[in-house]
Parts: C-alpha cells; structure tokens; sequence
C-alpha cells in the first residue's frame, strides 16, 4: 500500500484524493516566502539590473552601501532609535500592564483599551497628527521626536504580550513573597519578573523591530540628519529600483532573523 | 451575620485604606505609558479632529466634509480603498484556507513547520518584501522573463505599478493574518465529529462541506474580518507598488499634507478613515468578542 492510497484523515479521504490541496498549500507557501529570499541572491549580482540568477557575482551594491555617507547615516540613526524605543517601550509597557493588571479596578479595562489605540487607529492619521504637533514643538527631524513616536506604537504590542503573560501567572505567589516580608517592588522584581522574562524578552524584541521596520511615521517625522533606514528606502523606492536596496534588505534579514533566533535561544534556556 | 467578616474596628479600617492606596500606587505605573500614549497620540489626533471642521478662514464649518461628497476625486479613493480590500480580502481567503486546512491535518511536526514559514514573512520588513516584489514584477522582472522564456506570455506584462501589483503586495502581507486565526478554529475541531459524519455514511466532500467546514467558520470571519480592517489603512504598498495609480485613502491624505499642504482636507479624511476603521471594528468586536483576541484586563 503505497502513501497515496493511505487514508489521509478520519473520512477515509486518501492522501492521492488530496494531492491537489497539497499541491495548492505548497504553492501558497512558496508565494509566502520565495520573493522575500530571492533578494538575496540577487544583491550579489554585478549586474545594474536585477537579474535571477545572477550571471557574474559581486560585492558591488554592499560597497556601494557602505561608502555611501547618507545610507550609513540612516542606519546608526534607525539603529538608535531602536534601541532607545525598546529601551523605552519595554519598561513603559511593562510596569502599565502591571499596574492594570494588579490593581484590580473595573475601569482599568478602559485605561487598557485606551493605551491599545496606537494599534487600532490607521497609521497615516497618527502619522500627521504627529507632524503637526512635532512642527509647532520643534521636534521634526529630532531623534527623540522618532523615538516617543516609536515608542507610542510599541507600547500597545509590550502591554498585550505582558498583560497575556499575567494572565496565566498566578498572583499569589507575589502574595506569599509579601507575606515573608518582601516589599511590593522586590515581590516583583525577585519573584513575578523572572516568571513573565519570556515574555518581556518577545516584547522588547517587537518594540525595537517596531522601531526598526516603521516606515509611515518616520516618513513624516525624521528627516534630514535624523533621516531613517526606511525612509530613505521608501523614498528610493518610490523613484527608482536601486540594487542597493537589495543589499540593505539582505542585511535587514540578517539582522531580523539574528534577534528573533536570538530571543528564541533565550527564552528557551531560561525558562525552565 | 457572618462571624468571619473583619470586626467594623480601627484595624478594618485601617487595612482598607492600605488596600486602596496600594491599588492607586499600582495603578500609578501605568501614568507614564498613559502619559505617553496622550502626548503623541491621542492629543494629536484629536487637534486634527477639531481642525477638520475649521474652514481657511479659521471659522467653524463642515467645508472639508462637504468637499467629499462634491470632488468626484474623493468619491474615487473611497471606491479604490473598498475594491482593493475587498479583493485583498477575498484573494487571501481563496488562498487562505486551504493552507489553513492542510496544515491543519498535518501531523504535529510538518504542521509546526509550515506555521514557522507562514509566521517568517510577519517578521521580514514590510518595506524588504515591498521591494522584493518591485523587483520581481516589473517589466524587466523575473516573472516577466520566466513568463516569455517559457512560451506562456509573448510582451512583458504590466504587473506593476498598478492595480496588479498592488493587490499581490497586498496579498502577501495580509495572509498570515487569515491563516492563524482560521488555523486556530481548526485545530480546535475535533476530529471525531468528521468520524461521526464518515461513519454515518458522509463522503469526504459531505463530511468536510456539512461538518468541517461550519465549524471553521468562526476562525474564518475572524481572519476576514481583520484582514479587511488592516487593508483600509495601507499606505506603503499602494505607494510603491501601485506607483501612483492606486490612491487610497491613506496616500490621498499623504498627498493632500506632502502636495497640497491642505491640513484641513488631510484631516477630515483622516477622521473618516478612522470612523470607518472603527465602525468595523465594532461589529468585529460583536461579531467574534475579538476584544478577547486583543487582550483586556479582565477578559
């Protein structure tokens, strides 16, 4: 009895008899993930034009990109304010779910919903309300301008994944730790943090991610020295297909893929 | 009574006031979040809201609103915002599902590992994949290429730059976001039921149409739902891939600020977009309880 005539599920259908569902998910998938991994390769081409496979292979656009002023310039600046929105978002977000969470009021449901709007409301009314603010304050193009407004849109994320995690924490434990004499704070710190770590981790990873990736608001609010990586890359994409584009991304894969391998590797090790 | 009820004393009293300035306490560490979500969020928006209804003149007026109903141009972005997201909506659900289905009968293993491959392009830059496709779909493109070396088309088609190319951006981004809820409904039906209905005598095609397929249903409305919401908002992939061509209402609110300078106009669309995010997203909310989906204190 070969695979194609082995019953594939409980109705006895057989696997031969779902070939074409196998064949219509296979094709879903590769269109899930193929035009993501073919800029790989083909930010290796000499080629000015993008081609599959490459016919000569160089280093070309990776030169191209580090020796170019501008485009380094927006990476230390979306590297910065990654990393000062994480480092902002993560405790923010944090200590606000629970806060919420612990102290048990009917209408903190509310407060809850009301921090969870940056997600609801569509980004490009967030992003010229925030211009507008930002000019009469004198915040465009600042680095600290970028990362409120970054931190604003992963604050919401911090909260959920927080928030999840209390949920199925079991509070008494804090309870028994104060019991012993422990203060509310080092209940916390020493006994509820290490539990819910897992959690904190995934969301400061999606707080500097959000950060990173975000391309609507940094279109409006950064800017001149203070230009960001997407930006500058939505721009250049709004013109015309630089190569150099498909080293960035390469480089942007590389670095996604190293946190969330990284996040992963943690949260594993130190959860048992 | 009950004899075990804390004794009406000092000591009650005492006890209660420590509770309720300790939940106050707690409840204070969540100000600065709050305060920062305020600051560079609600306050704005909500500035933006008044001025909608402020003419040039600075006087109060539904000028911006009127302008809508009358620039046949308005008119237009809301048709191409409904027909994009409709299309997006149905593409991903047409696509959708039978992943969804077959990851779902999967074993264990192979099941997590296709979740992993739909999971990777959540985590891959909306603005890398943007180009990945620019790349692939322009006149010069990969597919162009394959497509005329493989006999199947003679002239490079226009995938780009235009409604095509759009919606296959569109696509791509918001599968994922149909896939794990509908996956989720799945894997929560119980097998024996499609047992039960085989047993009595069902086809397949009957067991999976009268038994499998009702009971997805829940997890697909939820997908389509959100899928549908998310797609009134885009703004970066009609941008790029629509070159132009496809304004929706986010790009024509970009165009009124970055062209027109016309904040007024910019603003009153902006509150019409979020008046109809928001109108969905209630009926989602009734629909599904999604509010559990998003997390409250006390779900």
């Amino acid at each position: 009895m070969s695979w194609f005539s082995e019953p594939a599920s409980p109705t006895q259908i057989t696997h031969g008899a779902r070939l074409w569902l196998y064949v219509v998910a296979a094709l879903v998938l590769a269109f899930l993930i193929v035009p993501t991994l073919i800029v790989i390769p083909m930010s290796f081409s000499e080629s000015q034009y993008l081609e599959f496979p490459p016919r000569e292979w160089s280093l070309r656009w990776y030169r191209n990109y580090f020796a170019s002023t501008a485009w380094m310039q927006a990476t230390v600046t979306s590297f910065q304010a990654g990393a000062l929105t994480t480092v902002l978002a993560t405790p923010l977000g944090t200590l606000a779910a629970y806060g919420l969470f612990a102290s048990r009021y009917r209408w903190a449901h509310m407060i809850h919903v009301l921090m969870i709007t940056p997600i609801i409301v569509p980004v490009i009314l967030v992003a010229i309300a925030v211009f507008y603010v930002y000019v009469k304050i004198k915040l465009v193009n600042s680095l600290t301008g970028i990362v409120l407004a970054h931190s604003m849109l992963a604050i919401p994320l911090v909260i959920m994944i927080v928030t999840s995690a209390l949920k199925s924490y079991d509070m008494n434990q804090e309870m028994v730790a104060r019991s012993l004499g422990a203060s509310r704070a080092r209940a916390f710190l020493s006994v509820t943090l290490p539990q819910i770590r897992f959690a904190v981790i995934s969301s400061a990873l999606l707080a500097f991610l959000t950060s990173f990736d975000e391309v609507v608001l940094a279109m409006f609010v950064s800017g001149g020295g203070n230009s960001t990586l997407t930006r500058n890359m939505f721009l250049a994409l709004r013109d015309q297909i630089d190569p150099t584009i498909a080293a960035i991304s390469t480089l942007m894969i590389v670095v996604t893929t190293a946190l969330l391998a990284f996040s992963q590797r943690f949260g594993q090790t130190h959860r048992g | 009574m009950n004899r075990f009820a804390p004794s009406p004393g000092a000591n009650a009293a005492g006890l209660r006031r420590d509770d309720s300035v300790e939940r106050l306490a707690l409840f204070a560490l969540s100000a600065p979040a709050l305060l920062l979500v305020l600051v560079t969020m609600i306050a704005p928006v909500a500035w933006l809201f008044g001025l909608s209804f402020l003419d040039d003149a600075g006087s109060v007026s539904l000028e911006h609103y009127r302008r809508m109903i009358d620039q046949p141009s308005y008119g237009r972005t809301f048709l191409v915002t409904f027909q994009v997201s409709l299309l997006t909506t149905a593409i991903c659900i047409a696509a959708g599902y039978p992943l969804a289905y077959a990851v779902s009968q999967m074993p264990t293993r192979a099941a997590n590992l296709c979740l992993i491959l739909v999971l990777l392009p959540f985590w891959t830059s909306l603005l890398v994949r943007t180009y990945a496709w620019l790349v692939l779909l322009q006149r010069k493109g990969l597919i162009n290429e394959w497509g005329i070396r493989l006999g199947w088309w003679d002239e490079p088609l226009a995938l780009v730059h235009n409604m095509t190319g759009t919606l296959i951006g569109m696509v791509h981004i918001m599968l994922p976001f149909l896939v794990l809820p509908l996956l989720g409904a799945m894997r929560a039906i119980d097998a024996d039921y499609q047992k039960a209905a085989a047993s009595l005598g069902a086809s397949p095609m009957r067991a999976f149409w009268s038994v499998f397929f009702p009971l997805s249903m829940p997890g697909l409305l939820a997908g389509t739902l959100i899928v549908f919401i998310l797609c009134l908002g885009f703004y970066v992939t009609p941008a790029v891939l629509g070159g132009g061509k496809v304004i929706m209402v986010s790009n024509h609110i970009a165009n009124d600020i970055e062209l027109f300078f016309n904040w007024g106009a910019a603003s009153a669309l902006g509150v019409v977009l979020l008046v109809l995010t928001l109108a969905f997203l209630f009926v989602a909310v009734r629909l599904l309880r999604l509010d559990k989906v998003l997390g409250g204190v006390h779900g």
